[in-house]
């Protein structure tokens, strides 16, 4: 009986979004759904958390605490990339490697900016995040470039980084297809960024 | 790696710079120089501006990361992650057939991947790590990958996020006017790559060079080399 419940709220979800499909354009939807995500996740757990029993406003604090280290800790990070990056771009290097990859950046729709970040994702995330950063501020977090780079981040990982930390912690040495798979998956993630941005904010 | 990239990417610019400073001019009179020292001080300056930048950036970002992991730790505190973990299990059961569904390793692994999709970041690490070491206690070969684990570290890599937070802050931080408009990007972006992961993984445990038997070899070689 429960589990009819569960199926029942699911096909009605699955109909909603179809139809609004039908009466507002995708974008419209994807929008929509952008908007409502957070105020429905500030709402929502909080109400959770209170039915279990737990005190919100201190568990609250608690971990809001954290958000100052995190800022902090990737400070350094973001000036050592910063410096590179910013020297890089002024004295005119970008520019060249730009032209030199637009051949095949272009042929997916991918701005020459947005080379250097999708190299450095599998590498370094603090790098990428650095690099995404820099792109946001110089070209505006609503410009395409700024929301481009922001799903790319969103949507990869620092593979290699994950590769070693995992499969060093239980001593694995031979990781089989676990680097082509992941790899191929971020390169799945960069051209769907691509595609989707285009799709969704042209 | 990463330290390499870093002092290139320096070395090309002032490089760059450098030769941009001689002035090489072609013109149907000739190829003469105009010397200036304008490029290597326009280095300079960007490079000043962009790490006042880069701490502004981040102070920029305290707020939002502060709210965010304030909300997940009421998530973690009231058990909603283990209520999405139990909606995730019928799903996981297919995509790791290795794995006895009793096993504590399933229970790591969904726990770990719903961390993940939240954006907890860092806090889903150790999760990560627990649920390696459960997949680990039904590894045959210790040091050889199962397809489990192998499967497991596609899908974290390319794993769907719903909250990307720290891309939200640092959006927020520079000034936009809709910092969570990426949001259903990533959503499908992810649902893509994860699909991507698992075919990928599953389609090439079954190729012949991917096969265990041929590690066991290399693996007993390596150890003679070593003793």
């Amino acid at each position: 009986m429960k589990n009819l419940k569960k199926k029942i709220i699911f096909l009605i979800v699955l109909a909603m979004l179809f139809v609004s499909f039908f009466i507002f354009s995708f974008t419209e939807v994807m929008m929509a759904i952008s908007v409502i995500a957070i105020p429905m996740i500030i709402v929502i757990i909080p109400i959770y958390g209170h039915a279990k029993g737990v005190k919100v406003y201190e568990v609250f604090t608690d971990g809001a605490k954290e958000g100052f280290q995190v800022a902090l800790r990737i400070i350094p990070f973001l000036v050592a990339i910063f410096l590179a990056i910013s020297a890089f771009r002024s004295s005119g290097a970008m520019d060249i490697l730009t032209w030199i990859l637009s051949p095949i950046t272009n042929s997916i729709g991918m701005p020459g900016e947005v080379v250097p970040m999708a190299l450095m994702r599998p590498l370094s995330g603090s790098g990428a995040l650095g690099i995404m950063a820099e792109l946001i501020t110089t070209h505006g977090p609503d410009s395409f470039i700024g929301r481009l780079v922001s799903v790319m981040m969103g949507s990869t990982e620092t593979t290699f980084y994950i590769l070693a930390v995992y499969f060093g912690s239980i001593n694995v040495r031979q990781t089989r297809h676990a680097l082509p798979a992941a790899l191929t998956a971020d390169l799945a993630g960069m051209i769907a960024s691509v595609v989707v941005c285009h799709a969704i904010f042209g | 790696m990463i330290n390499i990239i870093w002092l290139a990417m320096i070395v090309i610019a002032v490089g760059v710079a450098g030769i941009r400073c001689l002035g090489i001019t072609i013109s149907p009179l000739g190829i003469y120089l105009v010397p200036s020292f304008e490029p290597l001080s326009q280095l300079t300056n960007g490079v000043f501006e962009y790490s006042k930048f880069a701490v502004e950036l981040a102070i920029g970002l305290v707020g939002l990361m502060a709210l965010w992991l304030g909300i997940m730790k009421i998530a973690e505190k009231s058990g909603l992650i283990t209520v999405i973990a139990r909606g995730l299990r019928p799903v996981m059961v297919k995509l790791f057939p290795e794995i006895p569904p009793e096993d504590p390793a399933m229970g790591s692994i969904i726990m770990a991947l719903s961390a993940t999709m939240l954006g907890l970041g860092n806090a889903s690490t150790p999760l990560g790590l627990k649920a390696f070491q459960d997949m680990q206690k039904l590894n045959k070969h210790k040091n050889i990958a199962t397809n489990a684990q192998c499967t497991y570290m596609a899908m974290s890599t390319s794993s769907v996020t719903i909250i990307p937070a720290t891309i939200i802050g640092i959006r927020s931080a520079a000034g936009s006017d809709n910092p969570t408009d990426i949001i259903a990007p990533v959503i499908i972006a992810t649902v893509i790559s994860t699909t991507v992961a698992v075919v990928m993984s599953k389609f090439l445990q079954r190729l012949p060079r991917y096969q265990v038997e041929n590690f066991i070899e290399q693996d007993e070689e390596n150890n003679n080399e070593k003793s």
